[in-house]
């Protein structure tokens, strides 16, 4: 059932897949002249891609490369036949018609967004589909046992029965690997896993990667964090515009230090080197440059549904031209802060006021903020920030089709002729700006929500990771926008999880753990370091009764 | 090349640009991305033309069209309001009710206290807002899922209609008032041996139809996008305009065209208007596809469904007044099952039980599939039971074969 039994008939079937015999070993997966295409779109142009035994296979490559698109063809996602191109596995050909059979297989995969039912408890939904029953009645008891096996395995200490909703994402991630360990897994692939977890998160999650990989599972992962596939990857497998572009070791043994560059990926992935990876400041100096645009004084947030404060107490400003980050670890209050700051769109507000520009204004619902020139640019575009079913230009002309409107209607060439632009200014990859959003790679999504917000021509803007997700390349452009719109003398708060593009690009940075706003530091004196020590300060839980 | 199993083989290279492409291929992807209204114009074409064939020509007589042009215009205007609350992401299944209570009441305000029937209809209209005014408040403001507050809706006009009218029908109105249903616009001019306004409107809307077309063509060829090559261009106007015409002179050999027909067009328009062009119906859509993110992107989400709510309520008011002026009279049971054949016309016609998805002529297409089927049946004689098992399976067929699409569209392009 678990992975230890089939860890024996891994090794009976291959040589045994020591890190020194690897160039002997046969790979276990090998995909070769993978071409998919959707109409007008070619997604893959034949990639070629072979993972080794017990080796981590990054892939990489930019927004829209076929990262995604090329592990839903080896999952089965995208049916056999729907592409051309072989896939053998462990030596066989083979051709899946849907994910149950590649799951059968033991190739498990963890999707871009996570696939768990909130409503559902943790073992429910380990066993979802594939249920501990006995003629069609549910075992609970071994349920509840073998799920608690699973969450030992990747380290997760909570009752098997926590409803996932109440878990964060970086434990939800968790239950997703639990959820595919209980498949039998032989080659686990995961899609971006990292792009929504916390630095400590992510740490945790890396690491049982490498335990799975010791325990014999190969695994494919797909990561813009560069840093990261240094870290863990074995090789990496570069993407280029639906193309294979190369393969290359990042290490010699697996405990070996990395000898590939970040330099050097991102070459293969771009085409040419980066030269710096943020754009230079420049300071704005027009009308009433270093006056405060954006000032927030005492704002407390209490939960929607507990008696807790989630936002404690905080003041902070931005000037205009300023790009002011806020830095904190999952669970520190920025997002609650800003969405309960545009339009009250989270929690019970408890206290404090917004001032923009020195006048003090009411921000009570969303119209309300906008119209005084304050945008939102949410973390999670799935939920809160696209109409998928809808096009692109659609969803880029959403909050200021007022102001698009001739003699009361919506002047669709005008919404066409924006699109456009975004399109070209944003890089966006899409065959035209007709398409539903939905058919966008992840990335070129978050840029479509970019553009709705830098088109409605806020004063203030709110950042909430606004690169998550996002190729490096594409990481450049969208900072070239953050810093144009500071030189243009708008005020931006910049709320990341990534240190080094907080400390790239942003005057000051304020600091928050639970709740609560514990230090604020200047350009110069930021380090990561200097951040992570006030990031986890302890403060002393708030609970109300 | 690329190709697929399951392309045709002169289907376009997926990679060409579109100015490349094949007039073959620009026809498989306008086909692929209107599959669905295409679909079920087809699928209405069809069944008009078993009809007319298994009725020997009685089912497009001038009379008969008439006729079905009265018999069904209420249920086209409710499965108009229908489609609009479906698009927001809700549902309303008092309508039927409320074509009762408003039928009950415009009687009583005719019959028992003689107000004159202008008057009468223009505070029905009022009575259908505040109910859905009433509706739309507990469902935007106070958050009560629409289901159950129509549901509630459903029991509690009913209820109310029966109180009015104390059990019995109340009948008859004034002329004026039946004209809405039954009557037509007057002739005028020499004779002709046609219906002269009516070739005239039937004129006016081929004019208008192509020069929509042709500014339509315009728009989208100054933003590059692929048009209909000339020649099928030319042939989609023509067919366009050649129904237009056989329906105007079909009606101008009867009587002309029917009040309720004129009244029906100038819904259409206006509300499919609404709905492609006007801030609200883009917000409207945009609610029913990530309510979240609507309400992010800073629509008045609240405001907006309400609002559908209370258009609801009147388009409800207004299929009201008109099938008891049909009936001339009032009726405790008017308007039973109206709200399923209205939801009913609405998935035909392409809503998606989600939100978001979904256009006003879709409906009326939704609707006239039904009311052909019904007209048809009855004219062939078979028993409203057999029609009843016939249209269930013609609802199943149209979303089936929606959802099949959906399913081959997403997995195997
Ligand atoms: N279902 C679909 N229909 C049409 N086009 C699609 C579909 N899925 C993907 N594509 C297109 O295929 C290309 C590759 O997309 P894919 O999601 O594989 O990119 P990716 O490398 O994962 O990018 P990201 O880093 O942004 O997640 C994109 O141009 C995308 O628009
Ligand atoms: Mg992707």
């Amino acid at each position: 059932m678990t992975a230890t039994e089939s860890d024996d008939t891994t090794g009976s079937d291959d040589t045994t897949g020591s890190a020194s015999g690897r160039s002997e070993t046969a790979p276990v997966l090998e995909m070769q002249g993978i071409t998919k295409t959707f109409p007008g779109v070619t997604a893959l142009a034949g990639v070629d891609l072979a993972v080794r035994p017990r080796e981590i296979h990054a892939v990489c490559g930019e927004n829209g490369a076929g990262k995604s698109t090329l592990m839903k063809v080896l999952s089965g996602v995208h049916p056999h036949g729907s592409y051309d191109g072989e896939i053998e596995f462990r030596g066989e050909p083979v051709a899946f018609r849907g994910i149950t059979e590649s799951e059968r297989r033991g190739i498990v995969i963890i999707h871009q967004e996570l696939a768990l039912v909130p409503e559902l408890s943790i073992a429910e939904n380990i066993f979802l589909g594939n249920e501990r029953s006995t003629r069609g009645i549910i075992s609970w008891g071994g349920t509840l046992s073998a799920a608690a096996r699973l969450l030992r395995r990747v380290g997760l200490p909570d009752n098997p029965r926590t409803r996932v909703a109440e878990l964060g994402v970086g434990k939800q991630q968790l239950v997703e690997i639990a959820k595919a360990l209980s498949k039998d897994v032989e080659l686990l692939i995961l899609d971006e896993p990292t792009a929504a977890l916390n630095d400590e998160d992510s740490r945790n999650l890396l690491r049982l990667i490498l335990d799975l990989r010791d325990q014999g599972i190969a695994c494919i992962v797909i990561s813009h964090k560069l840093e990261e596939i240094r870290r863990i990857a074995d090789s990496v497998t570069i993407l280029r515009d639906g193309r294979s572009v190369e393969t290359l070791p990042v290490r010699d043994t697996p405990d070996a230090e990395p000898e590939l560059s970040e330099e050097r990926i991102i070459r293969g992935m771009v085409g040419r080197d980066l030269g710096s990876r943020f754009p230079e400041r420049r300071p704005y100096r027009g009308d009433g440059a270093g006056e405060v645009a954006f000032e927030v004084s005492g704002w407390t947030v209490r939960h929607p549904a507990e008696p807790r404060t989630v936002v404690d107490d905080v003041s902070l400003t931005v000037r205009r031209g300023e790009i002011v980050g806020v830095a904190g670890l999952m669970g520190a209050g920025r997002t609650e802060l800003a969405m309960n700051v545009f339009g009250r769109s989270y929690g019970v507000h408890e206290g404090g006021t917004v001032a923009v520009h020195g006048k003090p204004v009411r921000t009570r619902t969303v119209p309300e903020a906008i119209s005084h020139g304050i945008a939102y640019v949410t973390e999670d575009r799935k939920t809160f920030g696209l109409n998928l079913i809808d096009t692109v230009h659609r969803n880029i002309s959403l909050t200021s089709l007022p102001g698009m409107t001739r003699r009361g209607a919506v002047d669709e060439h005008r919404e066409q002729q924006v699109a456009e632009r975004y399109r070209e200014s944003m890089n966006i990859k899409t065959p035209t700006v007709f398409e539903p959003v939905e058919r966008l790679s992840g990335g070129n999504q978050q840029k479509v929500v970019l553009s709705r917000w830098i088109h409605a021509g806020p004063d203030v803007l709110i950042l909430d990771e606004p690169t998550r997700g996002i190729d490096v390349g594409s990481k450049f452009e969208i900072y070239t926008v953050i810093e144009r719109l500071a030189a243009e003398g708008k005020a931006v708060l910049f709320i990341s999880s990534e240190l080094p593009e907080l400390l790239g690009m942003c005057d000051r940075i304020y600091t928050m753990s639970a709740g609560r706003l514990t230090g604020e530091v200047g350009r110069e004196d930021a380090t990561q370091e200097s951040l992570m020590r006030y990031m986890t300060m302890d403060t002393e839980p708030k609970v109300r009764t | 090349m690329t190709t697929t199993q399951d392309r045709t083989p002169d289907a376009p290279a997926p990679d060409h640009l579109p100015g490349q492409r094949s007039t073959g291929g620009i026809l498989l992807d306008l086909a692929r991305n209107n599959v669905r209204q295409y679909g079920m114009l087809i699928a209405l074409a069809l069944i008009v033309l078993l009809f007319q064939i298994w009725t020997d020509g009685t089912l497009l007589l001038p009379s008969n069209v008439s006729n079905l042009v009265q018999q069904n215009s209420y249920i086209l205007i409710l499965a108009v309001g229908m489609m609009m609350v479906i698009v927001a992401g809700h549902i309303d299944l008092s309508v039927g009710s409320l074509v009762a209570f408003v039928g009950a009441i415009a009687a009583v305000m005719m019959v028992d206290y003689d107000l004159p029937w202008v008057v009468a209809l223009v505070l029905s209209l009022v009575v259908g807002a505040v109910a859905g005014a009433w509706q739309g408040f507990w469902i935007a403001y106070v958050g009560i899922p629409s289901f159950i507050v129509t549901l509630a809706g459903m029991l509690l006009f009913r209820g109310a209609t029966q109180i009015v009218l104390e059990g019995q029908s109340v009948a008859p109105f004034p002329q004026g008032f039946q004209q809405i249903a039954q009557g037509f616009i007057p002739e005028m001019g020499p004779y002709t041996q046609y219906h002269n306004p009516t070739l005239v409107l039937g004129l006016l809307a081929v004019v208008a139809l192509l020069v929509q077309q042709i500014r339509g063509r315009r728009r989208q060829a100054a933003h590059d996008l692929t048009v209909l090559p000339f020649p099928l261009f030319v042939a989609k106007c023509v067919a366009m305009a050649a129904a237009v015409v056989v329906v105007a002179l079909t009606l101008a050999s009867y009587h002309g065209v029917p009040v309720v027909l004129l009244i029906l067009c100038g819904l259409v328009l206006l509300l499919g208007y609404v709905m492609r062009n006007a801030v609200i119906g883009r917000h409207i859509y945009a609610l029913g596809g990530n309510r979240e993110a609507a309400k992010l992107s800073g629509v008045r989400d609240k405001r907006v469904t309400f609002l559908v709510f209370v258009n609801m309520g009147v388009l409800a008011a207004l299929a009201g007044c008109v099938y008891a002026a049909r009936l001339n009279a009032a009726t405790p049971q008017a308007g039973l099952m109206f709200e399923l054949e209205a939801i009913a016309a609405a998935f035909i016609g392409g809503a998606s039980m989600r939100g978001g998805v979904g256009t006003v002529v879709g409906a009326v297409i939704g609707g006239l599939v039904l009311g052909v089927l019904n007209n048809g049946m009855s004219l062939l004689g078979i028993g409203t039971d057999v029609q009843q098992v016939i249209k269930g399976l013609v609802l199943l067929a149209a979303v089936g074969f929606d959802v099949w699409n959906k399913r081959r569209a997403a997995t195997t392009t």
